[in-house]
């Protein structure tokens, strides 16, 4: 209807206009005189009948009206407004949503960097935590408080007559030590493993038997050793070596390389009274 | 009678189809339709006071429409569509009121 609308007051612009704005001022105004002349009896509107093809006409118009103000009222409450606002509406509101739009770039750009700002606190934080971690790990086996694995050897030292003594233990664990070991245990054929660390001591015990730490260990005694295997057999190996020491005392010595070795004897860190760490 | 049913079958048409305004015309509906809205409280006022004229009424009718288009065009072509649409609605509501109110008093005497 819109549609017709628009052509109609294109084309009757001139005729209309004319008598349009006078008639419709004069019905307004015009109206008394014309009402009384016609009837001044009781009101009875209803019995009032009109022409057919007028009442058409006023239909089709007041149909017309209703249409035109639903389609209004409908497209007033969509976001179709915007197509029909003005120049200025227009420059206003897009002032208006520039505006915004840069408040809340800002914003986003600021909760950005604040959001990377704790990233990397935590991403440092996580870093220095895995770094106290690991390190904690290496002190743990270097101490012997942690079980480890890893590639290494196997030295079965089988005594002569007097059995396997504490100095050959000790000079093989020192050999070892030189030759890179990083973790070692001393087991005997009966008895728990004995972690060797750096304040492990070894004595000879009564009856070929070997004082590790205090625990006696006698018999076939085994070396589990995690280091690097070929250079710690080469300083095992070495002509007044270890193998070489036992042999000539007649013992033996049989050096195994499996794929992996297990370390699993700990000892507990001992508290140190005196010594306090300097921060 | 018939303009009340036609005055429902237009809404509901409205409300059924839900066309587009077409963009040239946004700014015209809403004044032609206060406009229509004068031109018919005025109608109301006539056929209740027997003064009713057909012919009067559709040409007032549709000449309000298109004085009020054509204000709200000027004032476009001018610059002051705003103002000026503003003007149109409230000259016009005026009308209404007036036209309403002669309604009332015509309907309740009061």
């Amino acid at each position: 209807m819109a549609d017709d609308e628009e052509p109609v007051a294109r084309g009757d612009e001139p005729g209309q206009d004319g008598t349009g704005p006078a008639d419709g001022e004069d019905r307004d105004d015009a109206a008394q005189p014309e009402g009384s002349g016609a009837e001044s009896g009781p009101v009875r509107w209803w019995t009032h009948r009109l022409p057919r093809r007028s009442a058409a006409l006023i239909g089709v118009l007041v149909a017309l009206l209703g249409f035109a103000l639903a389609v209004q009222v409908k497209s007033n409450d969509s976001d179709q407004a915007l197509a029909g606002a003005r120049q200025e509406d227009l420059v206003r509101i897009l002032d208006t949503l520039d505006a915004r739009k840069e408040r809340l770039q800002g914003e986003i750009s600021s909760l950005n960097s604040q959001r990377q700002q704790i990233s990397s606190t935590e991403q440092g934080r996580e870093e220095a935590l895995k770094e106290a971690r690991q390190r904690a790990d290496d002190l743990g086996i270097l101490a012997g408080t942690l079980p480890a694995e890893g590639p290494g050897l196997l030295v079965v030292f089988a005594g002569g007559k007097g059995g396997v003594s504490a100095s050959v233990l000790l000079d093989s664990v020192e050999e070892l030590r030189g030759a890179g070991a990083e973790a070692m245990q001393v087991s005997a054929a009966s008895g728990s493993p004995v972690r060797v660390v750096a304040s492990t001591s070894f004595v000879d015990g009564a009856g070929g038997a070997v004082l590790v730490d205090e625990h006696r260990l006698s018999g076939r005694l085994t070396l589990s050793v995690i280091g690097d295997p070929s250079t710690m057999q080469a300083a095992l190996n070495i002509p007044g070596g270890v193998v070489d020491t036992v042999r000539q005392s007649g013992g033996s010595v049989s050096v195994r390389q499996p794929a992996k070795v297990q370390v699993s004897a700990t000892r507990s860190a001992p508290a140190q009274r005196y010594a306090r760490p300097v921060s | 009678m018939i303009a009340l049913i036609a005055l429902a079958v237009g809404v509901f048409v409205g409300f059924v189809l839900e066309p587009t305004v077409p963009t040239g015309l946004q700014a015209y509906l809403p004044i032609a339709v206060v406009a229509a809205l004068d031109a018919v409280t005025g109608g109301v006022r006539a056929w209740l006071r027997k003064e009713f004229n057909d012919k009067q009424f559709v040409i007032s009718f549709v000449s309000n429409v298109l004085v009020a288009a054509l204000i709200v065009y000027l004032g476009d072509k001018l610059g002051v569509g705003a103002q000026l649409s503003t003007g149109v609605v409230v000259v016009l509501g005026m009308r209404i009121f007036a036209n309403v109110a002669a309604i009332r008093q015509t309907l309740f005497k009061a």
